[in-house]
């Protein structure tokens, strides 16, 4: 089911006696996501991407803007007759209820042509619980689930009505580091059975970032960008993606153009010819730097951090925003990188330039 | 090895210790268990005196030699005694159940619902539960009296059918039922009613069953509204029946009679204590969600 995100806004009344203002939680944010894809909204807390998932779902109501789910307007149907699935993030399975009674329970409520007989509903239950490989725990209470189990449960009860689009509210922030690796690539793979179109809320980059086909950052209510994750990571549109996306993070300078080229405090780093003469932030992604004996940019070296498979420079700069540089270079790069200075060249496309002003990319 | 000699008093006296104080325990718990039972035993040994043997005896005597059923006999037979229980039955489920109806609505109303002066309107309730049950009463009777309902079950029982102070512990124990249920279940197709009907009230099952036992006993053992309500005698309740045997006898009242109509109004309540007892300590998990 393809969704069509018209001009969506979500105001809140302010609770603040002396600002009267509204508070915008998702400003005009317009977006056609495509027939059975999955699109991860990411962005820190607090920048809409619940409250837009809550306005899909029709838990909220927009201020203004229309939802399509393919030719219907659902803008004003209710929840419940929108045909959606939504896993929470406490999951929200209901205590009273054993699992299989849980799974059963968006069946129970069909109406109309719809509804099923027993048999029917127990097929289709035992059918997500199996997908999901709960289908050995359907006696249990979610009180003596763990919770990875519980999540599958939740996971199940959102699929069993076969939903129009499935919605899923930071599903993996409940559990421990490994159990997401797990549960995150069960999604994906869930998701590419089912070929259900599925909304995923976020606020960890590496998470949206591997199993989306698409990502939407957010900030502060206005969407950023939207483009395949790997896109989005090697073009971000302004300093904030640059900043949000990517682990280590990028390594932010204060830089100037001067005569064609691109200054980093004193070092005359890159050659880029064209562009008027400013000053700008220099995003540097970890992997844009190389080492070389006589390369441009020249900081002072902290340590070294061995992680196996590469390694980390962990240098200073003047004109860092960061109070260190994270530099990470192939392990076979055997320089002599003891102590004292390091020298940097830059690859070129791992390099960003953003107006100091408005923090907007500037092209190279 | 004075080391372990050492061990072995300590742990001699340690055991003595816990000896004694569970000795202390123990008296003091049988001292209290006989205080409280006592009205029982007086109760159930009374009425199985004979009418004569009770008025003989100048000084009461704690047991008797020839107990009798006779009194059981006739506590049924000076007064309708089993009228007065279908009544009081009949007037206790009908009460219970139309206030869980009210109270689950009215709890439910403030717990999830979303209107206008609903915080102004509970705040109302809750003072309410101030005013003193006396002064209640006569309102009351007035009302009830001016729309013609003395001597009808309706007139029994609409007063009782609202309790403020169930809806607030009701309206508590809904609170505490976290708000991602109530959006899963909309988002499963629910609507408020089924909500209520299929989620809330089996969570709130522990508070419902207390609710009901307590509001049963409030029944059972209303005595002022009912006496004065009603002075047909096909309305009387127990309270009141007992009251009869008091009233019908000739000479000096039948104490033995009236005691043994006391134990056999007694016996269902206690009954209805020990069956759900357990289900009243039990408790529903409150897994399910986490964080």
């Amino acid at each position: 089911m393809e969704v069509v995100l018209q001009n969506l806004t979500k105001k809140f009344p302010s609770r603040d006696r002396k600002n009267r203002g509204d508070v915008v939680a998702v400003s005009d944010f317009s977006f056609e996501i495509p027939d059975g894809e999955l699109i991860g909204l990411l962005g820190p807390s607090g920048c809409g991407k619940s409250t837009t998932l809550n306005l899909i779902s029709g838990l909220q109501k927009p201020t203004s803007g229309r939802i399509f789910f393919g030719e219907d307007d659902v803008t004003d149907l209710p929840p419940e007759n929108r045909g959606i699935g939504l896993v929470f993030q406490n999951y929200a399975l209901y205590p009273h209820l054993t699992v299989e009674q849980n799974i059963l329970f968006p069946l129970q409520n069909l109406k109309g042509k719809d509804k099923l007989s027993k048999a029917e509903m127990l097929d289709k239950a035992y059918e997500a619980a199996k997908l999901v490989q709960i289908d050995e725990l359907m006696e249990r209470k979610p009180g003596q689930l763990s919770g990875g189990q519980q999540q599958r449960v939740a996971i199940a009860r959102a699929l069993v009505k076969m939903p129009r689009v499935l919605l899923l509210d930071e599903p993996l922030s409940n559990l421990d580091a490994r159990l997401r690796l797990q549960t995150r690539e069960e999604i994906r793979r869930i998701q590419r059975e089912t070929k259900i179109t599925t909304i995923f809320v976020t606020h960890d980059q590496e998470e949206a970032m591997s199993i989306s086909d698409r990502i939407v950052v957010m900030k502060e209510g206005v969407v950023q960008q939207i483009g395949k994750p790997q896109d989005v990571y090697d073009d971000p549109t302004n300093l904030f993606v640059a900043k949000f996306l990517g682990t280590p993070p990028v390594n932010v300078f204060k830089g100037q153009i001067k005569d064609g080229r691109l200054y980093i405090g004193e070092d005359a780093v890159l050659d880029v010819k064209g562009l008027s003469e400013k000053e700008v932030y220099v995003g540097i992604r970890p992997e844009g730097f190389l080492l070389q004996e006589n390369g441009p940019l020249c900081c002072k070296l902290n340590r070294v951090e061995v992680m196996g498979r590469d390694k980390s420079v962990v240098a200073e700069n003047k004109a860092s925003l960061n109070p260190a540089i994270r530099a990470i270079i192939g392990s076979e790069n055997n320089i002599n990188i003891q102590q004292g200075v390091v020298r940097f060249s830059l690859l070129p496309r791992k390099v960003f330039l953003f107006d100091k002003e408005t923090e907007e990319r500037i092209k190279l | 090895m004075d080391h372990k000699m050492d061990y072995d008093k300590i742990e001699r006296n340690a055991r003595v210790r816990q000896r004694v104080i569970n000795i202390i325990t123990y008296l003091f718990l049988a001292f209290w268990a006989v205080i409280v039972l006592f009205p029982f035993y007086w109760m159930i040994l009374t009425s199985v005196k004979s009418y004569g043997a009770y008025n003989s005896e100048f000084i009461p005597k704690f047991f008797t030699l020839s107990p009798t059923l006779q009194n059981y006999g006739d506590a049924f037979t000076t007064v309708p005694l089993g009228k007065y229980l279908t009544n009081t039955v009949l007037f206790a489920v009908v009460t219970t159940a139309i206030m869980l109806a009210v109270i689950t609505l009215a709890a439910f109303a403030f717990a999830r619902l979303q209107f206008k002066g609903k915080n102004i309107m509970f705040v109302i309730f809750l003072s309410l539960m101030m005013i003193p049950n006396e002064l209640v009463i006569i309102t009351n009777f007035v009302t009830v009296t001016n729309l013609d309902m003395r001597n009808t079950f309706a007139g029994l029982i609409l007063p009782s059918v609202m309790s403020v102070f169930y809806v607030y512990l009701l309206k508590e124990n809904f609170e505490q039922i976290p708000d991602s249920l109530y959006y899963a279940a909309k988002v499963d197709g629910t609507s408020d009613l089924k909500y209520l009907l299929k989620v809330m009230i089996p969570i709130s099952k522990p508070t419902l069953i207390t609710i009901t036992i307590l509001k049963v006993i409030e029944c059972w053992n209303s005595y002022v509204w009912p006496r004065l309500i009603t002075d047909d005698e096909n309305y009387y309740l127990v309270s009141n029946g007992i009251q009869e045997i008091r009233e019908n006898g000739f000479g000096r009242e039948n104490i033995p009679a009236m005691m043994a109509a006391v134990v056999v109004i007694s016996v269902p309540l206690i009954l209805l204590f020990l069956i759900f007892r357990k289900k009243v300590m039990e408790g529903v998990s409150r897994g399910g969600t986490k964080g």
